[in-house]
């Protein structure tokens, strides 16, 4: 057995090419951990970190007796009976119900008519139903915001020449259609585009096809194109999923313009917030975070589980 | 603008569809650019006209006083704000950037212990809420004294793992195994051959990954709202967010709405040129997350 020490660095005689090999694939054992090295150091700072810290300061709490003291799981207990939190909860899946079919519907239908070419001004339709992505959602809010409202918004003032009464686009009954609104707006153009690209990978052999069978272009968009284009619908609604439960700028932009429908629990990102900055209950608030995290990863699973077991039946 | 003939078009695609879908398209288009076109409107008016005159049409034009307004108002601040989004946006799209080209191709490139679980975690974390993060995030970096600094907003943002991904994805396509043998047939090290070889055929996908990051930044609000106290290092969506509350706050007493409005207008124009201009980077990184799957 050869004992080697200290790797001399460029050995002056000529290694074997045994040795020079073994070398090489010591080197690259290392190279990719290198490589990767960046990108843990700041994963395991910026989302392990928090997530564990988050994890760790969520079973105290501040007493006036005794001050922090550990309650271990009391902060879940309570997040999950809590009518605010669960109430936000329930309210964007409500909202979510309604606004991601709608918008997903929309870019779909929009996606399939660019593609299928029976349509003027392609690229003035896809660049103009993109630009909303480009507008910073803080943008778009205030923007809509401004377009809802009774002092100056345009709709009020043409009820006013009209003679009707103003519609309150950001009273309580309205809110959630009005925020559905604002996100519809900012991100149709961005799943269409999505969902266009994956209908220009469709192979042209599949339409042409399907149009010597005598298909109509509906059928061909509903029988052939769909069907292939799944995944990217799949991944689309996963994303506004996610999106949805995260709900946070736009009520808290409108809340100004809106005291009275949007409340400091309006949705669960927004309770946290009020909770560590209005009530500094930083424990509690962190356990939210914790559990909203839980419930956007049980929903997306709950998602791909039925719509996995859908594929494989189907 | 002359109408193609049915280039790709289904059957029966004829005269009457063809004006029925150009239609309906355009009643969305409408919708997608009335907002923008309200926000042009408004910009070139005074705190009156945008009470008292129609909201989707031109009155008078004060648009060059608006700008002047925007610009000076709090000394300046609003000038600070659009440095600082740009500061942020570049310096962590092409971190971001860089940070997930080397990672991405590590993992398509290499074989090493540990390599699929460590890409299934980092696969799972793009399922993560990143806004869940924002307020653990605070407390972390309050007790490490980074908050109200640059720093508190940059670093985060460096950290995305679905450019990870994206970028494993575009080097398993795009980098031959046969390039990479021939670089070190001739003797050339790991890093230099990433920097000199792969690099170069990486490219649009960093390009992409940039964008998204670019994008993902100058958008952001809820991180720099709560890691920032300090008016001078706002990003813009914070700044404009506080003017809109104080102007808000003090029911139209306060002319700021002209300012808040015109500061959105200005705020968006770098990205929509962007996007005009670099329309096939986003086209292509977007493609790549819907179909490999």
């Amino acid at each position: 057995m050869t004992v080697q020490t200290g790797e001399g660095r460029p050995s002056p005689e000529p290694k074997r090419p045994g040795v020079a090999a073994r070398e090489r694939r010591r080197r690259q054992l290392i190279i990719p951990y290198l490589f990767l090295l960046p990108f843990l150091v700041l994963f395991l700072l910026f989302l392990v970190l928090p997530l564990g810290y988050a994890l760790g300061i969520s079973v105290f709490a501040d007493r006036l007796v005794g001050g922090t003291v550990f309650v271990g799981a009391e902060n879940y207990v309570r997040a999950f009976t809590d009518p605010a939190f669960l109430g936000g909860v329930r309210r964007l899946l409500v909202y979510g119900v309604f606004q991601v079919p709608i918008m997903l519907g929309f870019a779909l239908v929009l996606a399939l008519v660019l593609d299928s070419g029976v349509t003027w001004f392609r690229t003035l339709f896809r660049l103009g139903f993109f630009l909303p992505y480009a507008v910073p959602s803080v943008v778009a809010a205030l923007i809509w915001g401004y377009l809802y409202g009774q002092d100056f918004g345009p709709f009020a003032q043409l009820a006013g020449y009209l003679g009707l009464p103003a519609p309150d686009f950001l009273s309580e009954n309205w809110i959630l259609p009005s925020i559905a609104n604002i996100v519809t707006w900012e991100f149709t153009g961005y799943n269409m585009i999505i969902l266009y690209a994956a209908l220009q990978a469709v192979p042209g052999e599949l339409r042409d096809a399907g149009a010597v069978d005598g298909a109509k272009g509906w059928q061909i968009a509903l029988y052939i194109k769909i069907p292939l284009i799944l995944p990217a619908l799949f991944l689309t609604v996963v994303f506004s999923i996610i999106g949805t439960l995260q709900l946070f700028n736009e009520p808290q932009l409108l809340q100004p313009l809106a005291p009275g429908a949007i409340g400091q629990a309006f949705s669960p990102n927004l309770y946290a917030y009020s909770l560590a900055f209005t009530n500094q209950q930083y424990e509690y608030s962190a356990a939210i975070s914790f559990a909203l995290g839980a419930v956007v990863v049980v929903c997306s699973y709950v998602f791909m589980l039925v719509t996995n077991r859908g594929e494989a039946r189907g | 603008m002359a109408p193609t003939t049915n280039k790709g078009g289904g059957p029966g695609a004829g005269l009457s569809t063809r004006v029925i879908t150009t239609a309906l398209l355009g009643v969305f288009l409408v919708y997608s650019l009335l907002p923008l076109f309200y926000l042009v409107v408004s910009a070139t008016k005074d705190n009156d006209e945008l009470f008292t005159s129609f909201g989707l049409w031109f009155s008078s034009f004060d648009l060059p006083a608006n700008l002047r307004e925007t610009f000076t108002r709090d000394d300046g601040v609003y000038l600070n704000w659009l440095w600082n989004t740009a500061y942020y946006s570049v310096t962590s799209a092409v971190g971001a950037a860089f940070i997930s080209t080397i990672a991405g191709y590590a993992f398509a490139k290499y074989r090493f212990p540990g390599r699929i679980p460590l890409f299934a975690v980092i696969l799972g974390s793009i399922m993560i809420p990143q806004t869940a993060l924002v307020i653990p995030t605070y407390l972390l970096l309050s007790k490490i004294g980074l908050i109200d600094t640059p720093l508190a907003v940059i670093l985060p943002s460096l950290v995305s793992p679905f450019g990870v991904y994206l970028m494993r994805v575009y080097a398993e396509q795009s980098v031959p195994d046969d390039l990479l043998n021939a670089a070190r047939v001739d003797g050339a090290g790991e890093l230099r051959i990433f920097w000199s070889v792969a690099l170069r055929v990486l490219m649009p996908g960093f390009v992409t990954v940039l964008l998204l990051s670019f994008v993902a930044t100058w958008n952001n609000y809820f991180l720099p709202l709560v890691v920032l106290s300090t008016p001078e290092l706002y990003p813009l969506t914070v700044g404009l967010a506080s003017w809109n509350s104080i102007a808000s706050a003090g029911g139209g007493a306060q002319p700021l709405f002209p300012l808040v409005i015109t500061g959105a207008l200005v705020s968006i124009l770098p990205i929509v040129v962007s996007f005009l201009f670099l329309q096939r980077f986003w086209q292509g990184g977007l493609t790549f997350g819907a179909l490999k799957d």
